[in-house]
């Protein structure tokens, strides 16, 4: 407030008027909303941010969680002896047995007072080929001939799309797949309870299937890829990232060659991972003949990849210990050797451990390596035999699989990746939940 | 004998060599470990160490050269006549190595006995058969020379393999042996035990040199076989792209260019979305919002951080692109042709960035002197007029460092375009239409069953080398910046 004690009557050129501290004059205004808006953009720029991350999990659950059910048909039915040996005794036995279980259908409808006319064919693209499972299941257990047997069919994966809303009746006008007049028939079968939604345990114990039989597509066998390879990330990025933090933060004099590991570090940790993936197949496909699409090189790949998290994290906790454990230690005669393995190392523990759980959720989740070694999705075709399968056969891992079922043609697919991403944000939340778990409850601050 | 119980044996030795020398130590000193040198377990540490460390160094060290060494011999064994002329020694290689797997099976399910698999008089039409019902991949190109070096290749290989086990298991005895001796009362074990754990520790310090040692030598071997057998003027000039996997060199067009600008556009994109939200995120949570807001927004906004890159891939492929075709495709403003485009990819890894934007900023205003802030407040500015003319300008350089480490971020982001960016490589401006990336195109020229001799395989690493280049160069370019300027305020 210069312009107060300057000379009254003097005409200063930027002379404000006479204001009371009471009354906000236009400036202040101006400053005042200027620094509301400010503030109003940071809000905004939460929201959106928070928004998007509302929306994703929205996405995620709604296409997602119908992956855990499935469209079955139970069936009841009863064959005897006679009609047995009748259909074996048949030129076309499938279809005889087909015609059986036709006409114990309709019998099972009508006693509910419904009356639909459908054929074999209709059967054929609802439940694809009934006569064949019928057959196989009495040629296996013809001690089961006479009595009722309860059959639990699996509809075709367009009678899923139909129940989910994925298939409209618009969509059907003039498909050959599956027609108007089924959706009649599978809507008379789900109003006699017959075809219901039940869990669909395929989808979690399943392995991968072929590009045309999305209904038999489950997660299982990537799982278990995803497993070992974890094993190895776990058993090679644990010893050799604490040794090295160990090393750089209690023993590493300065000099030239520890300024470049540092350096190195740094550098690695921000890499792009399809860069390790490329190194992983130059070094361990292409030069050291190692197996293709094999877990064992995928952890291989992905340890190099967390090695920098786990280390810097490592060296985060190593330093935390205070230095008056050290020196209480070297005081009573440990060798520095021993004070930093019986005194820092257990006391920096949680934090390691957080650190490395971290890191291999980040290794969990990444997908762009496993593509280059051959971790497709397509070669997840079923459980390995043993331990030592299942680190050199060829399998899959979650991401990976996912990626191949998202960029699979036929939409039934979109439902089993966006189930696969809950179940592999599953095991992510869960890795991260230990994570805050261990650091809540053992980590000490001095 | 399997590495595996090679790996086992050894360690057995090693078990073994502790427990003696730790009692051999004991007996030397009558019993009373009082009298030692060092603590009993030192001396038996030693001899595990010396039983266990030479024997494990020589094997790693073997299992990387023999194959080598039995490449090298067996390709020179094969004339120059064997190789065709449309394909070049190391395919022919392959070819061997496929014919000596291929025995190596058969012998192993009994469908071939040993001696027929060595037979060097052997008909190559009879063996080929029996490779086939043996359920064995083996092309008509086994001529009589590939099957003879695929004859010399087995032997060299399980002669190597023997003479390995037999080497290692020397060397490890000998190595407790000379433990063993060693363990008497006055010997210095634990100095000799602890020089060896430091060693090993400095060996996994090392290791992160060695990986990035790797990364540069896997790329610019490739890179250098990719340029033998394509210009590299059109392949950094070049604007087009086109590879073929039909024809071999010549038929394809693999200039980086349109990569490149795909690249570009799509990071530029998802800059252009996670700077402004990211910022104003940061600036907010780290001056305006309360304790409260900020212990609860902070964590969600690092979910963000934490969610796999295959998710916002399927996210950009199923749900925003969808929706971006509602609006701007056909039945909306009519520029848009399908689902994928630059647009999509940008925005969802837009998305993604955001929270590494935010967090990185938020720690850089936090770096900001409290005195600037309050000589700024103590001149009458209010609290946006400091953030605008004081933090922010301070904290400038960092920010600029961490817009750069966002930017190689998204430069090297693979999933998100692969799934959201379409896959035809394109020069235009228009957002909305569907381009390729590098890393995209890395994907897809190396998935599958490639073989490494053909450019259209080998560009892949020519575009990681350029992907690295650009990548380090930018994280340098930033961990400078930061570096430079943040000493200012400490």
């Amino acid at each position: 407030m210069t312009d107060a004690t300057s000379t009254p009557g003097s005409a200063t050129p930027r002379a404000h008027k006479a204001t009371s501290l009471l009354t906000v004059d236009e400036r202040t205004r101006r400053r005042n909303a200027s620094e509301g808006r400010f503030k109003t953009y940071g809000i905004v720029a939460i929201a959106i941010a928070l928004f998007f991350l509302v929306v994703l999990v929205v996405a995620i659950l709604r296409s997602g969680l119908p992956a855990f059910t499935a469209t079955v048909a139970d069936v009841e039915i009863t064959i005897t002896q006679e009609e047995f040996d009748a259909a074996e005794g048949e030129l076309f036995k499938t279809k005889a047995y087909e015609q059986l279980f036709i006409g114990k259908l309709q019998r099972q409808l009508s006693e509910n007072g419904m009356q639909v006319e459908f054929d074999a064919a209709a059967i054929e693209r609802i439940m694809g080929k009934v006569g064949g499972d019928i057959r196989e299941f009495y040629r296996a257990n013809p001690a089961q001939l006479g009595e009722p047997v309860s059959f639990q069919l699996s509809a075709s994966s367009r009678v899923d799309g139909y129940f989910k809303g994925r298939v409209t009746r618009e969509a059907l006008q003039d498909s050959r797949f599956l027609q108007l007049s089924d959706l009649d028939l599978v809507d008379a079968l789900e109003e006699a309870g017959i075809i219901r939604q039940s869990f669909n345990w395929t989808f979690i114990q399943g392995a991968d299937s072929g590009v045309d039989n999305p209904g038999g597509a489950g997660i299982g066998a990537s799982v278990v890829g995803s497993f070992f390879m974890m094993l190895v990330v776990l058993f090679l990025s644990l010893p050799i990232g604490v040794a090295a933090s160990i090393y750089l933060e209690e023993f590493a004099p300065q000099n030239r060659w520890t300024d470049m590991i540092e350096v190195n570090i740094s550098n690695l940790a921000a890499v792009p991972s399809i860069v390790f993936g490329i190194l992983g197949l130059a070094v361990f496909i292409q030069f050291m003949h190692l197996p293709q699409s094999a877990p064992l090189v995928g952890g291989l790949v992905l340890t190099l990849m967390t090695l920098p998290t786990i280390i810097i994290s490592t060296r985060a906790s190593l330093k935390a210990v205070p230095p008056s454990i050290r020196d209480a230690a070297l005081g009573v005669g440990a060798s520095k050797m021993q004070a930093v393995f019986h005194h820092v190392l257990p006391l920096a523990m949680p934090g390691i451990l957080t650190g490395t759980i971290i890191g291999l959720a980040q290794a969990l989740g990444e997908t762009a390596p496993l593509l280059l070694i051959g971790m497709v999705g397509f070669v997840a075709r079923g459980y390995p035999d043993g331990i030592v399968s299942g680190f050199v056969d060829p399998n899959s891992a979650m991401p990976a699989q996912i990626y191949t079922w998202a960029a699979r043609a036929d939409a039934a697919f979109y439902e089993k990746a966006w189930g696969g991403i809950i179940i592999l944000l599953l095991f992510l939340m869960t890795m991260n939940f230990i994570a805050i778990v261990l650091r809540r409850r053992f980590e000490r601050r001095w | 004998m399997p590495i595996f119980w090679l790996v086992l044996i050894v360690l057995a030795i090693g078990a073994a060599g502790y427990v003696a020398g730790r009692r051999r130590a004991l007996a030397s000193a009558g019993g009373d470990s009082r009298h030692l040198h060092s603590l009993p377990s030192y001396y038996g540490s030693n001899v595990a160490i010396k039983a266990v460390v030479p024997a494990f160094l020589l094997m790693i060290v073997w299992l990387l050269v023999q194959p080598l060494y039995v490449s090298n011999t067996v390709s020179g064994m094969l004339p120059q006549s064997a190789i065709p002329d449309n394909s070049s020694r190391g395919l022919v290689m392959a070819e061997v190595r496929r014919a000596a797997e291929g025995m190596n099976n058969a012998v192993a399910q009994g469908l071939m006995s040993e001696e027929f698999a060595g037979n060097a008089r052997a008909d190559v039409a009879d063996v080929t058969q029996r490779l086939k019902d043996a359920g064995q991949i083996v092309t008509s190109q086994v001529t009589q020379p590939i099957l003879r070096a695929a004859q010399r290749y087995r032997v060299m290989n399980s002669t190597g393999g023997q003479m390995m086990t037999i080497a290692v298991l020397v060397l490890s005895v000998l190595g407790s042996l000379w433990g063993l001796r060693e363990s008497q009362a006055e010997y210095r074990a634990r100095n000799i035990v602890e020089r060896s754990i430091r060693a090993l520790l400095v060996g996994a310090a090392s290791i992160a040199v060695l990986t990035t040692l790797g990364i540069v030598l896997s790329l610019v071997f490739n890179t250098v076989e990719f340029f033998r057998l394509y210009p590299a003027t059109d392949f950094f000039f070049g604007l087009n792209w086109a590879p073929s996997f039909s024809g071999r060199g010549g038929s394809s067009d693999l200039g980086i260019l349109p990569l490149l600008w795909g690249t570009f556009y799509i990071s530029l994109v998802a800059l252009v979305v996670a700077v402004p939200i990211g910022l104003f995120a940061a600036i907010y949570l780290s001056e305006y919002a309360s304790p409260r807001i900020r212990s609860f927004a902070k964590p969600l906004l690092e979910v963000l951080a934490g969610i796999p890159t295959i998710v916002y891939g399927l996210f950009a492929l199923l749900t925003v692109g969808p929706l971006l075709l509602g609006v701007f495709g056909d039945e909306g403003l009519g520029i848009m042709q399908a689902g994928t485009a630059v647009m999509t990819a940008g925005l969802v890894l837009g998305i993604m960035l955001i929270p590494f934007v935010s967090s990185l900023s938020d720690d850089i205003i936090n770096a900001v002197p409290q005195a600037m802030r309050d000589g700024s407040y103590g001149l009458g500015a209010t609290k946006s007029e400091t953030i605008k003319q004081v933090v922010l300008p301070a904290a400038l350089p960092g920010i600029v460092g961490a817009i750069l480490l966002a930017a190689s971020r998204a430069i090297g982001e693979t999933m998100i375009v692969v799934l959201g960016a379409g896959a035809a490589a394109r020069l235009s401006l228009n957002p909305f239409e569907a381009m390729t990336t590098v890393t995209a195109k890395i994907v897809s020229q190396l998935t599958g069953d490639a073989d490494f001799a053909s450019p259209e395989a080998l560009v892949a690493f020519a575009l990681g080398m350029t992907l690295f280049v650009i990548t380090l160069g930018l994280n340098i370019f930033a961990l400078y910046i930061v570096r430079k300027y943040r000493e200012q305020y400490e």
